[in-house]
């Protein structure tokens, strides 16, 4: 298990290493540069690309940029004046993070709630409303539903905030908006898991034993079904995460999400590398804490063999 | 209790009619798509799509108007007898921009879901087949770069390559081949093994043969399942990179680009997100939804 973990961390390591290199050539090898759009002397121009280290050749670059990751750096904004990627990952990450946090609680005990109704009713008028719920869920896009929700309850009832993040009002429709393609996958999957368990060995030596119907669905069938909801963790903090984008972007959220589609939009190498990279640890980081969680969670499975 | 004698009655063997094929031979095929028939549910899904897919072709022509003329007479008009969509801030008429942007959606959809599906089969395939240093090799290679949110790597394809059509299936492929190829490798893996190849080989075949006319064609069903899953998953990626304004530009047309200019103006004018917004909805639905019956129709644990 050990060993099983120290190499999945390194593994982890090179992805991530990996990715900021792939990020950084890609990002320098974007058309057109980040001040071509002021109105500025080339003189002027010439002193920020030094003042930037932008002017030296590009194996350079990467060195100084790869020593400075290393010690925790990412740079200046080159849009932002003078405001560090750190600081603004820093001020934006906490209203991201607490969107994906509240969308992700919201999705796992509702998802899971709808999973088990439906396994529990199979072919029955609740796993019908059930997997209704969860084929919208999965089929209609966040920023539809973002905008839907915000045209109704926002705009046209108006019950509840139309933008911006402030108090748990403002949170609702968000929350709601991310959360609804990830409550449906685990819906999904929670029935499936639940309807595959049922017929198994261990179900009827519970009840052989003289188990209450409560006790064999709680203690037994759930605990056994979720496992495979487990694995998907990672694949949806990616989801939540990529789906900030938009819902940021609806709801005027001052969050990574916005600063990252933004950042692209204006040619902003530090911040579109340092985002990237912050994203995609982020994700890898997630992705070896499923890993590591799987293998405690399931006894069955021996991870480290 | 007594059971007499004359109770029973010697029957016999018929030998044709024991050996007689009561059910009608089937192909795999035949077969999958008979229990595709059955499935209501799916072939609703089958049948809006196939709407869907001639509307993109005819929808444009049915109105007199092209989805990339301005017309400053009529601008921002709601739906009415002479503009069944309305029409947006340039005097565009949405209804033939709508079938348009259907065209570039689907057409996106799926070329993007076929890429991916030839270069994961083909990586896949050979991956599973030669095994040892290359199968490592690929193995690793895909370990890591799967590890990388896709979204992400689209995004900064698309930064970089440029909006459009092309740009965004390439992008697609690029990262979408990687779990196409695990999952073929799998496959491959296990079939090779079996009888039917071992025979294959004992009558000479060469590897391609083998790889191409033995292992992979005995992986379609899987494949197939998995390609029409892709398909929403294309769709949904271009709306979305449309709507954060990576992906098709005005006055090019797609589901996600109307649907982004129209959440820019859904106070005044909801019906021009709402639109859209529909069509791509229903459109993932009826995909996944006949996703499912392929996926249940294919899998040949399912056969009765």
């Amino acid at each position: 298990m050990i060993r099983y973990i120290i190499k999945r961390f390194f593994v982890s390591l090179i992805t991530v290493w990996i990715l900021a290199t792939l990020t950084f050539f890609l990002v320098r090898a974007l058309p057109g540069d980040p001040f071509s759009s002021e109105k500025i002397t080339p003189e002027i121009k010439a002193n920020m690309m030094k003042y930037y280290g932008l002017d030296k050749p590009l194996p350079v670059q990467y060195v100084t940029y790869m020593t400075n990751l290393l010690k925790g750096d990412m740079g200046y904004s080159l849009r932002y004046k003078n405001r560090e990627v750190n600081a603004i990952i820093a001020d934006a990450f906490p209203a991201s993070a607490e969107l994906g946090i509240r969308s992700l609680i919201f999705s796992i005990t509702v998802g899971l709630i709808l999973g088990i109704i439906a396994a529990l009713n199979h072919n029955k008028g609740w796993d019908y409303i059930s997997m209704i719920i969860a084929v919208i869920g999965v089929s209609v896009p966040s920023f539809v539903v973002g905008a839907l929700v915000q045209y109704l309850f926002g705009i046209h009832w108006k019950i509840l905030p139309v933008a911006q993040w402030k108090s748990f009002a403002h949170t609702i429709m968000p929350t709601f908006s991310l959360g609804l393609g990830t409550l449906a996958l685990i819906a999904r999957l929670m029935r499936t898991s639940m309807l595959e368990v049922v017929g198994q060995d261990y179900i009827k030596t519970a009840k052989a034993k003289g188990l209450s119907p409560i006790q064999v669905t709680v203690k037994h069938q759930i605990r056994n079904a979720i496992l495979p909801v487990v694995t998907v963790l990672g694949p949806i903090a990616a989801a939540l995460l990529t789906g900030t984008f938009v819902v940021e972007q609806i709801f005027a959220i001052p969050g990574l999400g916005r600063h990252y589609v933004l950042s692209i939009q204006n040619l902003d190498y530090t911040m579109v590398l340092g985002l990237t990279i912050f994203f995609g640890a982020f994700l890898v980081f997630m992705n070896f804490l499923v890993d590591i969680a799987y293998g405690f969670v399931d006894p069955r499975i021996r991870v480290g063999k | 209790m007594e059971i007499s004698k004359e109770k029973f009655r010697h029957v016999g063997i018929n030998e044709g009619e024991s050996q007689a094929i009561v059910r009608p031979s089937m192909t795999y095929w035949q077969d999958a798509w008979r229990r595709l028939k059955k499935n209501k549910i799916a072939m609703v899904g089958l049948f809006v799509i196939i709407i869907m897919t001639i509307m993109s072709i005819i929808g444009p022509m049915m109105v007199p108007y092209v989805h990339s003329d301005n017309d400053l007479s009529n601008t921002d008009q709601w739906p009415s007898k002479e503009h069944w969509f309305g029409t947006d801030d340039l005097g565009r008429d949405l209804w033939a921009r709508v079938w348009v942007g259907a065209r570039v959606s689907l057409f996106i959809g799926l070329m993007a879901a076929l890429l991916d599906t030839l270069l994961g089969v083909l990586i896949g395939g050979i991956s599973g087949y030669y095994g040892g240093k290359l199968d490592m090799l690929i193995m690793r290679f895909i370990d890591v770069m799967i590890a990388i949110p896709g979204m992400i790597f689209i995004i900064l394809i698309m930064v970089i390559v440029g909006s459009g059509v092309v740009p965004i299936i390439i992008s697609f492929a690029i990262t979408g081949w990687l779990s196409m190829a695990r999952l073929v490798r799998g496959q491959i893996l296990q079939l090779k093994e079996q009888e039917f190849v071992l025979a294959a080989k004992t009558l000479g075949a060469n590897s391609s043969r083998l790889i191409f006319r033995h292992l992979i064609p005995n992986t379609l069903g899987v494949i197939i399942v998995s390609l029409t899953m892709r398909i929403p998953s294309a769709i949904f990626t271009e709306a979305f990179l449309s709507f954060i304004g990576l992906g098709v530009k005005p006055p090019m047309s797609s589901w996600g680009q109307l649907a982004s200019s129209g959440a820019a103006v859904l106070r005044v004018y909801p019906y021009r997100l709402f639109i859209p917004a529909f069509f791509i909805s229903i459109t993932m639905l009826s995909l996944n939804l006949f996703g499912d019956g392929l996926r249940d129709a294919l899998d040949p644990r399912l056969r009765r």
